[in-house]
């Protein structure tokens, strides 16, 4: 049996950066793909609502184990072989992309409909009405519970490592199998899990409290 | 003043909220200069009124032009142009929170009217003076009071130059000494010519200011004429109650 050694953990602190690249892929992905979905959920077309809304459904609920599966062995089997980094990507991509979607759409509802209003008898047009009136006033709602999901994105990355992507929580298992101490190692994972999220949630905190005490 | 040109012309206008029939074939005329107050209960439809003329309802029956234009479907190029002839202040001010004073006043000016900044800005100076706020040009709608963020309102309305303004309520949110200021804004504006809709609760205004009121009812004009005609012989017993419950 092989001692657990600084090795290990080196090891562990190098896969970490594959669960931070994985993490922000999906963030970045998430919201280039989320902010239309979140315009479109809030659009006069019902086409563009109802298409929106059943994307959005559809993805939250399905397991992103299962889109994970799909997009890795499905696509694999169909002869588009991904490899892990592309498709887990793409799963956290859409999995983001649902949830920020809603998200974003609540904070553009939570302006209040008389400011368009105002911005419509300015005779601004629907698109300035969004880029100068709304849009701005929905951003500063919707910081705190944005990076609030961040931390469920990063903690969700764990989940690539079913499809043999290595970062933190794949990491992890691989040592587990050498060195056969699971509660030394996973503890160390989680506690570097931990030291990604919490400062996020805190971030997520102190900007909630600034939001509120600024209005 | 008869004679001068027609500005607002609405003619049997019907606006329902599902099953409720709002406005049941009102009909108004509203010459250039001219300051018109609408009064009536509370639910008789007379908001409902000021915001169809503002373009911001879809009516289900009759015809409103505003300076010889029909008022349009949103998005249609008969809106672009009522944007260009109407001005609308609410009763809960609306300014945008997130610009400063002279920020609100530009952005049309700079996005619809595609004025240069500068000079933008110094219409914004101009209005800002007619309302008496050349110093909050800088500060942002919460530092104001309800009365100054009303002024800024309304001089982000005059920076457009509308042709007739529509006034909703806009005291109603304000204590009696910031409705002063405001009635006076507004006041100065009637004499100087500006075609004018209010819908208000502020009799005295409207006994002092107005040309002619209109008196609503059940989602109808049930009375209307001349100021100082109406209030001394009202012929409704509806609106002899309505005159008779101020104190």
């Amino acid at each position: 049996m092989i001692q657990l050694n600084a090795n290990h953990l080196l090891y562990l602190l190098e896969a970490a950066r594959w669960t931070l690249l994985l993490s922000v892929i999906a963030f970045v992905g998430g919201a280039i793909l989320g902010l239309p979905l979140a315009l479109m959920r809030v659009s006069a077309s019902r086409l563009l609502r109802g298409l929106a809304s059943g994307y959005i459904q559809l993805i939250q609920g399905t397991p992103l184990l299962i889109v994970l599966f799909l997009s890795y062995f499905g696509l694999g089997i169909m002869g588009y072989k991904l490899v892990p980094l592309v498709a887990a990507g793409l799963s956290l991509t859409f999995y983001a992309a649902a949830f920020l979607g809603e998200i974003w759409r609540g904070c553009i509802e939570a302006v209040p409909r008389t400011q368009q209003e105002a911005a419509d008898c300015l005779g601004l047009n629907r698109f300035q009405q969004y880029a100068w009136v709304i849009l701005p006033q929905a951003v500063r709602i919707a910081i705190p519970p944005t990076v609030g999901f961040m931390v469920q994105i990063v903690k969700n990355t764990s989940l690539a490592s079913v499809i043999g992507f290595v970062e933190l929580a794949r990491a992890g298992q691989i040592v587990n199998n050498s060195t056969f101490e699971p509660f030394a190692i996973f503890t160390a994972v989680a506690i570097i899990y931990f030291a990604i999220c919490y400062p996020l949630s805190l971030a997520a905190r102190t900007l909630e409290r600034r939001a509120h005490a600024g209005r | 003043m008869p004679g001068a040109e027609t500005v607002v012309s609405i003619q049997d206008l019907v606006k329902e909220f599902g099953p409720l029939r709002v406005l049941d074939g009102v009909g108004l005329e509203v010459r250039r200069g001219q300051t018109v107050a609408i009064v009536g209960r509370s639910g008789s439809g007379k908001s409902t009124l000021l915001r169809c003329i503002a373009g911001l309802e879809t009516v289900q029956g009759g015809r409103i032009t505003v300076c010889g234009h029909e008022v349009g479907t949103p998005g249609s190029a008969a809106r672009a142009q009522l944007r260009r002839d109407v001005g609308m202040v609410f009763q809960s001010y609306n300014l945008f929170p997130h610009l400063t004073v002279e920020r609100n006043i530009t952005l049309a000016l700079t996005l619809v009217k595609k004025q240069p900044k500068a000079e933008a800005r110094q219409r914004a100076a101009e209005v800002l003076a007619m309302v008496g706020l050349t110093d909050k040009i800088a500060a942002y709608p919460e530092q104001l009071s309800g009365g100054q963020q009303q002024r800024v309102a309304i001089a982000r309305s005059l920076a457009l130059q509308p042709q007739v303004m529509l006034f909703d309520e806009v005291t109603s949110a304000l204590d009696p000494e910031l409705t002063a200021e405001v009635l006076g804004v507004m006041e100065n504006l009637a004499q100087r010519g500006m075609t004018m809709i209010s819908v208000t609760h502020e009799m005295g205004f409207a006994r002092r200011v107005a040309d002619l009121v209109v008196f609503m009812h059940k989602g109808k004009v049930w009375e209307s004429g001349p100021t100082a005609e109406v209030f001394a012989n009202p012929r409704t017993a509806e609106f002899r109650q309505f005159v008779g419950s101020e104190l």
